[in-house]
């Protein structure tokens, strides 16, 4: 008899037997934590030491960053046209090139990422959400496949690609910087996700019949780049979570010294004047933990504080009303002879 | 015992007694009503006339129709009389159908009524009314009715209601496929009894045919040990007799042998040769298994039959070579398919505070609906010169030649879609898989206790058996027990103690002595026999008897014991006595004890070996025990010519019927000593005897015949004969026997008690032995103070209740004060039902609950209740309408267990089903609903709370199969496994201290304001889900999904980790279970999602973390304030479960007073 035989002789016979009579009389081993002082006190004493220094180096992390916001959507409406802005925007025939300078308050170490920031954009609305489709993107041989798409699916009678409303709002302003009278290059490769460019957006699938409705929404494409290519469609087609959201427009790979003066040339083409939204140019360094956003640095503190808190409260009534763990005594049939 | 308590109809809803009670409220005695037994009074005017023309108008059909083959003497006028050669005839079939309800054998037959088979002849029985084959279906559905039925059975719930509407708007099926397997095997099964093979008569001799093609009115044989394929009336038997015994075990349970016999009629046919022919007129089907009614027109004469004719489904011949009957009911209209429908579905009460919060729920759900739809209106309105050029809406569709709306009908119509759509959305709010997942739970928890070894009964080698599978929880909330007293808290085991003869009282001694028991072998055959069962005896009787001496007292005692073993319906087969009363079985016992050995009981005379001495008695009359007369006789020829009457009965009944002029002394003593021995708690029966003279007996035996031809009433006329011979009587003596207490029942009883349950105890026992019983099993002790009510008067029963009602009152202000001594309520029969039919129920009720114990005396009415536990038929309807029906499988059959939610082995079983498993049902179940639903609303809050940044548009973060998912996969096991195998407490210690049960009854567990406070951490939780990412992320370039996905994981891992802390044992299972879950969640999520870029961000973390501890702040520090400042009792034990062996020595000291019926119990 070998070994294996004989272990699984020993399971069968007695360990089998044993957990299982163990299961049904329901005395499986267990664990029976319960809330003493002890405890409580020493959870929200190691919830706040731990949070405390979160709390204290998000914060460190959020005031290192240095971020340049600028709104430019009513600023760069001449005078003339303010009190129609949208008459302004919408008429072709007027220059839309606005050059505005801004200075840097502190130090941006490289890479300095360049977003256009809108307010006041549903890119969250249940109609746009769901008008665009994914095998369209994805796929050269589905390009008529324009189910979900409406209303943008066809132009003249001819399938869109790529087609939907979130395609046909693509963002059109285009941003040029230049420090002292050189140009500061953007970047704009890999401002989109790998998997996107990988796997959402097919190398072979070519923009047609884009923006060749009675409306035109956005930008226009090279329907000689494949999908994957056009970066700033990838980015856009990520719709964002809420009304107000940032899309990264590029990346400026030189650093950037305090009290510098860029001067930016702004193409300013895309409609939000249509529904009040606001549009920004946001120029921002990068933190391990993002962008700049005190948020979360201030919770921990706060949450962290409030254990730290607790942990006394509980202490302090511990120590002033203590109370015997399993004392019959407290027995509500002892407690109250009555019953009442 | 029957000798005492009217039996309850065993229907499961007997028809109300009109005009008895108002109706009863929410938590009032509710009676059950049982068919009075003065009812035939009132049925019969309506029957009498009309039933006797439509039975002459049959008779001139039949004539008319003039079929010689079946009438071959054609009726006269003596049809209706009974040809009665013998003495001895007169005992067959005598007309007395052992009634054991009174009702049905007082109804005559009318036509519309009756069904007629025509004997041998089945192609003549069908043709008229094509009645059902043999072929029986115990399966719910079939092909086509599934489902439709199960729709139906399904939407029984509310909730489920609910969900047909969610179903019509989502267009998704339902799959009830559990339901459909438990049918399929049911189906087997019948299809495997329905291919049996039974012989039937056909072209003169017998041939096989399957069971499902026999026909109503076919001749069947049936052989020894073969089971019965219909219901037959016997024609004739191997049995010169026509005798013939049949198991009944499959029916009710009871393993004894019962005596049927065949017609005198008929007996004597070959079927094979001399074919019957005849027709039977009888009642239609129905569920009474005691009772069978019918007549057969043989030969030019009217035979009538009963019970004692008919063999049913479900039994076994034995003892008997052979038998042949005509089928008379078939396939489901067999009395054992008709009882076997099966109890009335119950609804545990949790179940139906669930449908309460349900409701909320539902009505939160629809004020989160009105709320989207209506700013969604307003947003519409707000933006609506934008809408048709901004991207994100574009109401204007450009694309076709015409400009038109896309997809959009004005704000009307939008707020209404997106009304419906809302719905969808967050339908999840009313947890569907709540039930699904109760199902599964109280499965589990059934399996459990199943396996409980502490519910296994080694005597009978029997578990506890779950009938009902959604009453489990009910189980932990029990304020009202009501107990069967004989054969539930009893043993049901009948002991002969004591015997006053002609009023000397002889006590038997403790230890019989082996002597005697020699002398009561009996030779049969070769071989000596001794009873079965040993009986203590009392030595100066024993010597009485065989002594010569005191002549006149020697005769009386004679007399007496010859009364014990004649005067009863046992059959003796080799010394073994069986019969349907083991209060009879303990008397005849008894006899053979002091040399009175029954030896042979045939249907003509009995054979006693009397003190070696065998004498032969030919029984001329026998007038089987009723519920009205409380007594049986039987008049006996004995060797020397004499003819005498013996009469037993219940006390009250027999001391009518006496001659207390001859001997008034003996009266006197007897009375005396029946008190004294129902103070000891024994059963006491009384003994009779009259001698007849020549006329009287003539008198009686025509008058006696005329009663069992007559027609119509017959039973009523059979009383009324067997009433008249039994008076003058002499006593001779009267009896007392011990039923024995079960194992524990005092110590059970005693810990119900502690938990606050109040025990009633129904009984049919008189006052003296019922209170005597209550001491004994400590149901009362001395140190309470009794309020006894036995009036006898209307006024008297007020007057008695309003002093009681004084006394409670006293005892409640001395609550207050210091002590406080436990109150009793002893009440009878009689004053209950003068309280009942004087609207003072309301009365009586205030007193009963501030009571901590009531026994009911001689009841045959129960009240509202909520456990009841019983295990006889009498016993069925209480617990059929009880919350909780407990069925003892003990002596007395399987009615009371076929009707039970649970059934088990002893009474005792109790304390560990309710105190352990109750307890922790309850707890289990309570603490899973809440949670259900606090984790469904958790989920439809988050999406809440992000649709009113979307410009109330309905999308969802959160992917569409993460919302399916949710409950399905993601937290659907833990709360399973936890509502399965969580324990907040050990068994030892809710045995030790019982007043943990209390919990359960004070609903603790699940409630408003239970439900209200998970309802605000909800939203808490909810709040911290959503705004934590959501602040966090503001103006960020997070998208939809990856910021969905952080609200899922959130979502589940708070979820998860809530349930997590709220657990009491952590076993393996539980941590498999509920970290698997989570890591099962990740890995949907990833796989949904196919590219989860977000995890490498610190801010994913840091928000998942942030998340779980501010979500759980709150709770967890309410918890942990509450538990430590204001313990609840749960949390006491659980520390003085951790504390172990040091406070339980400390505990020893202190004394746990036992607060009966406690507090919020009453408020």
């Amino acid at each position: 008899m070998n070994s294996g035989t004989v272990a699984g002789l020993w399971l069968r016979l007695l360990l089998l037997p044993l957990l299982h009579s163990r299961f049904t009389q329901q005395e499986l081993p267990a664990c029976k934590p319960i809330l003493t002082p002890q405890w409580v006190i020493s959870a929200f004493a190691v919830v706040s030491i731990i949070f405390v220094p979160i709390g204290v180096a998000s914060l460190l992390a959020s005031r290192d960053v240095v971020e340049i916001v600028y709104r430019y959507d009513s600023d760069c409406v001449p005078a003339s046209w303010a009190s129609d802005k949208l008459a302004y925007i919408q008429n072709p025939n007027i220059s839309k090139t606005c050059t505005r300078t801004l200075t840097v308050p502190k130090r941006m170490k490289s890479p300095i990422y360049v977003y256009y920031q809108l307010d006041n954009f549903y890119q969250n609305h249940r109609r746009y959400v769901k008008s665009r489709n994914d095998w369209q993107l994805r796929d050269a041989s589905k390009a008529n496949d324009t189910s979900g798409c409406d209303p943008e699916d066809a132009a003249g009678g001819n399938p869109i690609v790529p087609c939907g409303l979130i395609a046909w709002s693509l963002f059109n302003d285009t941003y040029r910087f230049t420090v002292s009278n050189s140009n500061l290059p953007v970047n704009k490769k890999g401002i989109s996700w790998k998997s996107d460019r990988d796997h959402k957006f097919g190398k072979d699938v070519y923009p047609r019949n884009f923006q060749n409705g009675t409306v035109i929404g956005g930008a226009k494409l090279n329907s000689s780049i494949p999908l994957s290519e056009q970066e700033d469609l990838i980015v856009w087609m990520r719709t964002a979570a809420l009304p107000t959201f940032r899309k990264l427009y590029g990346k400026i790979e030189v650093d950037l010294q305090a009290n510098q003066t860029i001067t930016v040339t702004i193409e300013n083409y895309y409609n939000t004047y249509e529904f009040g939204g606001k549009k920004k140019l946001v120029l921002s360094t990068a933190s391990w933990l993002g962008g700049k956003n005190d948020f979360l640095g201030l919770a921990y503190l706060i949450v962290g504080g409030l254990c730290f808190f607790l942990a006394a409260v509980f202490t302090i009534i511990y120590l002033v009303k203590p109370r015997k763990l399993g004392d019959p005594t407290y027995l509500s049939w002892n407690r109250n002879p009555g019953g009442h | 015992m029957a000798f005492v308590r009217p039996l309850l109809d065993p229907s499961p809803r007997p028809p109300p007694v009109p005009g008895s009670l108002p109706p009863p409220s929410a938590d009032l005695p509710r009676p059950i009503a049982e068919p009075p037994i003065g009812s035939d009074l009132s049925q019969n005017p309506f029957d009498s006339s009309s039933r006797l023309s439509n039975a002459s108008a049959r008779l001139r059909v039949d004539y008319n129709s003039g079929d010689r083959v079946l009438f071959p003497e054609p009726g006269s006028a003596d049809s209706f009389r009974r040809v009665s050669g013998s003495r001895t005839a007169v005992r067959h079939g005598s007309g007395a159908e052992s009634d054991r309800f009174g009702v049905a054998s007082l109804r005559e037959i009318s036509d519309e009524d009756a069904r007629f088979v025509y004997i041998g002849d089945p192609a003549r029985t069908n043709e008229r009314f094509q009645f059902t084959g043999n072929s029986i279906r115990t399966g719910k559905y079939s092909v086509f009715t599934f489902i439709p039925r199960n729709l139906f059975e399904q939407f029984h719930r509310v909730a489920y209601i609910y969900f047909l509407i969610i179903a019509i708007l989502n267009q998704l099926p339902s799959s009830p496929s559990s339901d459909g397997y438990e049918d399929w095997r049911r189906h087997r099964a019948d299809r495997i009894e329905n291919n049996r093979t039974a012989y039937v008569l056909s072209d003169g001799e017998f041939r096989p045919k399957l069971w499902k093609d026999v026909r109503v009115g076919e001749i069947i044989r049936v052989r020894s040990n073969e089971s019965l394929p219909c219901d037959m009336v016997l024609l004739s038997t191997s049995d010169p007799t026509g005798v013939a015994y049949v198991q009944t075990i499959n029916l009710d349970g009871e393993s004894n042998l019962k005596t049927r016999y065949a017609k005198q009629e008929t007996l004597s046919k070959v079927p094979e040769k001399d074919p019957v022919t005849g027709v039977i007129r009888c009642e239609q089907p129905n569920r009474n298994i005691y009772g069978f009614h019918a007549n057969m027109d043989i030969q030019g004469k009217k035979v009538s039959l009963g019970a004692s004719n008919i063999v049913l489904r479900g039994c076994e011949i034995k003892n008997t070579a052979w038998v042949v009957g005509v089928a008379v009911y078939a396939g489901r209209e067999t009395k054992v398919m008709l009882n076997s429908s099966g109890a009335p579905s119950k609804r545990s009460r949790l179940e139906t505070h669930m449908n309460r919060e349900t409701m909320l729920l539902a009505f939160i759900l629809v004020a989160m609906c009105s709320i989207v739809s209506i700013f969604a209106g307003i947003w519409l309105r707000n933006h609506k010169d934008e809408l048709d050029y901004s991207p994100y809406f574009r109401k204007k569709d450009f694309s076709e030649k015409e400009e038109e709306n896309y997809n959009y009908d004005g704000i009307g119509a939008e707020v209404a879609y997106r009304f419906l759509m809302s719905i969808i959305v967050f339908q999840i709010m009313i947890p569907i898989s709540l039930y699904i997942s109760m199902e599964l739970v109280r499965l589990g928890q059934a399996y459990l206790m199943i396996q409980d070894r502490n519910l296994f009964d080694e005597t009978t080698n029997s578990r506890l058996q779950c009938r009902a599978l959604n009453i489990n929880e009910d189980l932990g909330q029990i304020k009202y027990v009501f107990s069967d007293k004989t054969g539930t808290l009893t043993q049901n085991k009948m002991e002969f103690q004591c015997a006053s003869i002609s009023g000397v009282d002889y006590q038997a001694e403790m230890d019989p002595l082996s002597a005697d028991h020699a002398d009561c072998s009996v030779r049969v055959g070769d071989q000596f026999w001794r009873p079965k069962m040993r009986v203590n005896v009392n030595t100066d009787l024993v010597k009485l008897l065989r002594s010569g001496h005191g002549r006149e007292e020697r005769k009386y005692v004679y007399d007496f014991f010859l009364a014990l073993s004649a005067c009863n319906t046992i059959n003796s087969k080799l010394i073994d006595y069986q019969g349907e009363s083991p209060d009879e079985q303990a008397l005849v016992y008894a006899a053979a004890a002091y040399g009175f050995v029954l030896v042979e009981r045939t249907s003509g005379h009995i054979v006693v070996d009397i003190l070696g001495n065998r004498q032969r008695f030919d029984i001329l009359g026998l007038h089987e025990f009723d519920s009205d007369r409380k007594r049986m006789s039987v008049i006996v020829g004995c060797p020397d010519k004499t003819v005498k009457l013996f009469v037993k009965g219940a006390d009250n009944s027999m001391l009518g019927v006496l001659e207390e002029s001859l001997d008034l002394d003996v009266v006197q003593a007897t009375k005396n000593h029946l008190h004294a021995y129902s103070s000891l708690g024994l059963r006491t029966l009384v003994v009779g005897i009259r001698e007849l003279t020549g006329g009287e007996f003539h008198e009686w035996k025509s008058s006696y015949e005329r009663a069992s031809t007559t027609l119509f009433g017959r039973s009523k006329a059979l009383r009324l004969v067997a009433s008249n011979v039994e008076s003058h009587l002499h006593i001779l003596g009267a009896s007392g026997i011990e039923d024995k207490l079960q194992d524990g029942v005092p110590e059970a009883i005693e810990s119900l008690r502690e938990a606050g349950i109040k025990v009633w105890v129904l009984t049919g026992d008189k006052q003296e032995t019922a209170i005597s019983i209550g001491f004994s099993c400590k149901l009362l002790t001395t140190n309470m103070d009794q309020i006894v009510i036995n009036s006898h008067s209307k006024e008297a029963c007020r007057r008695s209740l309003e002093d009681a009602m004084a006394m409670s009152r006293k005892h409640l202000q001395m609550v207050h004060d210091a002590g406080r001594i436990s109150l009793a309520l002893i009440i009878d029969g009689t004053s209950l039902v003068h309280i009942l039919e004087n609207e003072l129920e309301e009365e009586l009720f205030k007193v009963a609950t501030a009571c901590d114990v009531v026994l009911c005396c001689r009841v045959s009415r129960t009240e509202d209740m909520t456990l009841a536990i019983g295990d006889g038929a009498n016993d069925v309807s209480m617990i059929q309408m009880a919350d909780v029906g407990i069925g003892i499988s003990g002596q007395e059959g399987r009615q009371a267990v076929m009707a039970s939610d649970f059934a088990m082995g002893q009474f005792r079983f109790l304390v560990p089903l309710l105190l352990v498993h109750g307890h922790w049902n309850y707890q289990r179940m309570s603490y899973m609903i809440v949670y259900n639903f606090y984790r469904n609303a958790v989920f439809v809050f988050v999406l809440f709370w992000y649709i009113l940044y979307t410009g109330f548009s309905l999308s969802t973060a959160i992917t569409e199969w993460s919302s399916v998912l949710y409950s399905i996969i993601y937290t659907a096991l833990p709360t399973i496994v936890v509502g399965i195998l969580d324990k907040d407490l050990s068994r030892k210690t809710l045995l030790k201290y019982p007043q943990l049960y209390g919990a359960g009854q004070r609903e603790e567990g699940y409630n408003l304001n239970v439900f209200l406070l998970t309802m605000v951490d909800t939203i808490w939780q909810s709040a911290a889900i959503y705004f934590i990412p959501y602040l966090a992320y503001r103006n960020s370039t997070v998208d939809g999904s990856s910021i969905g996905n952080i609200w899922t994981l959130g979502v589940v891992i708070l979820v998860n980790v809530h349930l997590a802390m709220d657990l009491f044992r952590w076993t393996w299972i539980s941590h498999v279970v509920i970290w698997g879950c989570i890591v099962a969640t990740w890995i949907c999520v990833i796989v949904i999602d196919s590219s989860l870029s977000c995890p490498a961000s610190a801010l994913f973390w840091l928000c998942l973390l942030g998340i779980l501890v501010v979500g759980m702040i709150p709770r967890f520090a309410l918890k942990s304030f509450r538990g430590y400042f204001f313990p609840s009792d749960i949390r006491i034990g659980r520390e003085l479960e951790k504390a172990g062996g040091y406070y339980e020595a400390v505990a020893g000291s202190i004394e746990m007073r036992p607060v009966v019926g406690a507090g919020g119990a009453r408020s």
